[in-house]
């Protein structure tokens, strides 16, 4: 199910491009952001959760999700290199089941760990808010990477939905409209660092169980059909 | 040996024919795949590179389906078109990175790479490379597996004459070496030193099958047609209509010029200047009406 070359080609195509730039950036934002807000406002929880919900969770983790879950596979499809992928005797499941792996360790590298990090300077950790955005970061790692790399797989223009979804829907619905919040992986993610944080220190719109379920069946489900569509991929700039 | 097989095969995109019923087999050898651009050569490669489902009928490597059967790939190599093809990697990654997907090892890639001469920059990023270099680089991508199949399209366009020689000799090596080796082309010249055998495609359907000798006699038998003007349309008209050669001309008013269809080109040729000096008449223009490819391959549709 994983094949290690075409790992390896992932990373060096993610992390080559100008646009894992935004990977590097956004990152070293949060963390400017912790430092400043600790020196202005001192250690303090409910500060320490609106950053990290309002700005990691809310806008970083699916941007990141975004560059790595398309820039997965959407350029390869889109310069036609992919061919030397699809004409070898390798399961067309297998190459996005390995993209996907790669999609989620770069996004929980570059969005998780920081969230760690602007945690432990926000507050120390204090009712364990760190680590239960970090978790949710982990979580919302593995749904953003299988969406985004399904729509790298099925559009052109996956950057571009990809981030009017991230903008949007998850920043602006998931954080004002109540019904759009069941449907945010963003809420899902919550739902799990609301179990592992301090009582009243994070909540979410979503139970645990429901949660659970949406994240496990938009996963399964979104790299189910990308395996699918690149069974069947029109390789485009053909006549 | 390996065979494929197209069996009354047709594709079409939405409501545009790109590949209209036809049927070939690609043996042992090289086979030239000719035809102008648009034809749906690069269609038919696709659907043989299992890159592209038959709309009707059927695409087979020695019976077995070639679309949605990732097993295919060990017996065939292909070289696409497109230039994509993770530039910020050498040369030698690139073939190593494809050897390691067929399963093999950097021996392999060493080989192919020494195949296509290309061990004096394998160690340069494939973005430094100039056309030709990447057209060999490809070449070694799909040589890893010593496939018996090659299927390449255009490998030859923006060659220069020396790279295209040497990627020629290389094509007639894996032909005799018992390969089936198909290359689509939209220059004559190109496919009658290298092919064998060739199959011309015409808007998409199957004009002709053969040897080159055959073919060519189809291109060049054909009539030609010419646009004349001169200092005497009249006078020129009545004497070249007495000979053989001419099978007709029309006065164009309108374009104050002769239309003239030949049906011996070579005879023709000779013949009009002799008989423009003969009777003292200047020649203004002369320009072949339909020199174009496609125009040239639509008389092979009708042959």
């Amino acid at each position: 199910m994983y094949d290690p070359t075409v790992a390896r080609l992932t990373y060096r195509a993610l992390l080559g491009r100008r646009r894992a730039a935004i990977l590097f950036v956004l990152p070293a934002l949060l963390v400017v952001i912790a430092v400043a807000v600790r020196a202005f406002a001192g250690a303090d929880d409910q500060v320490a959760s609106d950053v990290l919900g309002g700005f990691a969770i809310a806008t970083m983790v699916p941007l990141i999700g975004v560059i790595a879950g398309t820039g997965a596979i959407g350029p390869e499809i889109d310069d036609g290199s992919i061919v030397y992928l699809l004409a070898k005797p390798v399961k067309r499941p297998t190459i996005i089941f390995t993209k996907l792996i790669v999609a989620i360790a770069v996004t929980m590298v570059f969005s998780a760990l920081p969230t760690l990090i602007a945690g432990l300077i926000l507050n120390g950790n204090g009712q364990q808010i760190a680590v239960a955005y970090t978790i949710a970061a982990l979580v919302a790692s593995i749904a953003y990477s299988s969406l985004f790399l399904l729509l790298g797989t099925v559009s052109r223009h996956a950057v571009v939905f990809g981030l009017v979804y991230a903008l949007v829907w998850e920043a602006l619905f998931g954080t004002l409209v109540p019904g759009a919040r069941t449907l945010s992986v963003q809420q899902w993610s919550l739902a799990v660092a609301e179990k592992v944080g301090g009582a009243g220190a994070i909540t979410s719109d979503v139970g645990l169980p429901v949660a659970t379920v949406l994240l496990v069946a938009v996963t399964v489900a979104a790299t189910w059909y990308a395996g699918q569509k690149l069974r069947t991929l029109k390789l485009a700039g053909e006549e | 040996m390996t065979t494929i097989e197209i069996d009354h095969t047709s594709r079409w995109f939405g409501n545009v024919v790109a590949v209209n019923d036809v049927s070939m087999t690609v043996g042992q050898g090289v086979t030239g795949l000719l035809g102008p651009n648009g034809a749906g050569k690069s269609t038919l490669i696709n659907m043989m590179a299992g890159f592209l489902a038959p709309s009707t009928g059927t695409v087979t490597l020695d019976g077995r389906p070639i679309w949605r059967n990732e097993a295919v790939y060990k017996e065939i190599g292909i070289v696409p078109e497109r230039e994509g093809m993770y530039d910020f990697l050498t040369g030698r990654e690139f073939v190593v990175a494809n050897a390691e997907l067929q399963g093999l090892g950097d021996a392999a890639a060493q080989k192919a790479l020494a195949t296509v001469e290309m061990e004096y920059a394998q160690d340069r990023k494939i973005s430094t490379y100039s056309k030709g270099m990447r057209q060999r680089v490809k070449m070694a991508s799909a040589l890893v597996h010593e496939p018996s199949v090659l299927l390449l399209d255009e490998p030859f366009n923006g060659m220069d004459p020396r790279q295209r020689m040497q990627l020629m000799a290389l094509l007639r090596r894996m032909g005799a070496e018992g390969r089936s080796v198909l290359f689509s082309s939209h220059i004559l010249e190109e496919v009658e030193q290298l092919a064998s055998h060739i199959e011309v495609i015409v808007a998409g359907r199957h004009a002709a099958s053969g040897d080159f000798r055959k073919i060519r006699r189809l291109m060049t038998d054909r009539p030609h047609r010419y646009l004349v003007r001169s200092s005497d349309d009249r006078a020129l008209a009545a004497a070249l209509i007495a000979d053989p050669s001419t099978a007709g001309i029309e006065v164009d008013l309108g374009e104050q010029a002769l239309r003239i269809q030949a049906v011996d080109f070579g005879r023709f040729t000779e013949l009009l200047p002799k008989v423009a000096r003969d009777h003292g008449i200047r020649l203004l223009t002369v320009s072949p009406s339909d020199e174009s490819l496609e125009s040239v391959f639509s008389y092979l549709v009708a042959a």
